[in-house]
């Protein structure tokens, strides 16, 4: 699961897909899925360092997580 | 160096809900690098507002509506050159274009006045009537489209693409039907407007991508950038658009410059589809009235295309600004009557 590389994305998490011109806002969460994806993390280091920063069951993670990834992808955003 | 002064005739002043590109071309030129110019309006109508903007036309004369026929076009173009001295001329509405590509050589030779037009062949190649064997010649994906003069022909092709089907006049106008009674409709109403015949095309479903360019009559691209619209009025405009990054689109674009050697300004448009395929719409043979776009993303097409006209040499864009968008907006200028009644008699202003 990769972002793709001319997805730009803003500090407040405002998200653009040049080649559909689609823009999206992301709350802190989706921003910190993001960053973990730009910095080429792996699902289970994602679902890790969540459950970790968010102190959040992983199990109820990871159904919204899957959920997420669908939608990016749904979106043209990862590979 | 010092840069060269030209005096540039701009027709398409219209800047209403369905603008005429002139608006656009006239603030490219105003920001052109490589030349100054004092600005010619040309207009049809005495309300067209570019008409009273004085920071972007020093002069506005009238002009005969291309039904006049091209004699009593020369002539207005002579009394008109008489005292402008025109260097280049940028006519921007389709329907203008055959007049002009027709007499362009002898603007030339006879009034020193510059184009930068397709040629009479490129014009007629890509009319919507014809543009489904276009695209089989040129390899390009275009919906099926058949032409038809009566309504009785709606529910055969419905019958066989089903509905929607996309009712279309030859020029202009284009509405969707959902049912044989819609299409009726929409035919009739398109064809006591724009005349017979009426295009019947298949409706693809997808996002609308359109591409700005300019082609140097060699088969080489000077420029194309791509544009979503982001905001459509309820003419089917674009209000707000944005840049695209697209190489497939690109791709296809400078395919079928190369294999066209099209000449001149270009829009193209295209329907995305989900499974990521495109589908030309429709091929206008000039700047369209989002090009300012193309100056904000890097890449100043309409000075392209002047110094094209005028023999300078012209490097090709090799890149442009993804993620810049256009706004339109309307606004209201006050104006004395006394320049209306001078553009209304005289024709001059």
């Amino acid at each position: 699961m990769k972002i793709r590389n001319n997805v730009a994305l803003s500090d407040s998490g405002f998200l653009f897909n040049p080649s559909s011109g689609d823009s999206y806002s992301l709350n802190e969460t989706g921003l910190f899925i993001v960053h973990c994806l730009q910095n080429n993390k792996s699902e289970d280091e994602i679902i890790k360092e969540v459950t970790k920063e968010y102190m959040i069951e992983k199990g109820s993670f990871e159904k919204d997580f899957y959920d997420f990834k669908k939608l990016m992808e749904s979106f043209n955003l990862i590979d | 160096m010092s840069k060269p002064k030209y005096t540039i005739a701009v027709t398409g002043l219209n800047a209403i809900d369905s603008p005429g590109p002139g608006l656009s071309v006239i603030k490219a030129l105003r920001e052109a690098k490589s030349f100054t110019v004092r600005i010619i309006g040309l207009s049809y109508e005495s309300l067209e507002p570019v008409i009273y903007m004085d920071e972007m036309v020093d002069k506005t004369y009238q002009v005969p509506y291309p039904s006049a026929g091209q004699d009593v076009l020369f002539d207005r173009f002579k009394y008109i050159n008489s005292i402008e001295n025109i260097d280049f001329l940028f006519p921007n509405f389709d329907a203008e274009l055959f007049n002009f590509i027709s007499i362009e050589s002898r603007f030339k030779e006879e009034l020193g006045i510059k184009m930068f037009l397709p040629t009479m062949d490129q014009f007629n190649a890509r009319h919507k009537a014809t543009l489904y064997e276009f695209g089989l010649k040129h390899k390009i994906k275009v919906p099926f489209a058949k032409l038809a003069y009566n309504t009785n022909e709606i529910t055969p092709v419905a019958t066989e693409f089903g509905f929607p089907l996309v009712v279309k006049g030859k020029f202009y106008d284009a509405k969707i039907a959902y049912t044989v009674g819609q299409g009726v409709q929409h035919f009739n109403k398109i064809a006591s407007e724009w005349g017979l015949p009426i295009l019947l095309q298949k409706f693809i479903y997808g996002t609308e991508v359109n591409v700005c360019g300019v082609g140097d009559g060699k088969g080489n691209t000077i420029g194309m950038i791509p544009m979503r619209k982001l905001y459509i009025t309820d003419k089917g405009k674009a209000w707000a658009g944005i840049t695209l990054d697209s190489d497939p689109l690109l791709s296809i674009t400078k395919d079928l410059i190369a294999t066209t050697k099209w000449k001149g300004a270009f829009e193209l448009e295209f329907i995305k589809t989900t499974d990521n395929e495109y589908y030309l719409l429709e091929i206008n043979p000039r700047f369209p009235s989002w090009c300012y776009l193309t100056v904000g993303a890097g890449q100043n097409q309409v000075e392209s295309l002047v110094n094209l006209g005028m023999g300078k040499k012209v490097k090709p864009f090799i890149s442009y600004k993804t993620g810049k968008m256009f706004i339109r907006y309307s606004t209201d200028m006050i104006v004395d009557l006394k320049k209306f009644e001078q553009i209304s008699t005289i024709g001059e202003l």
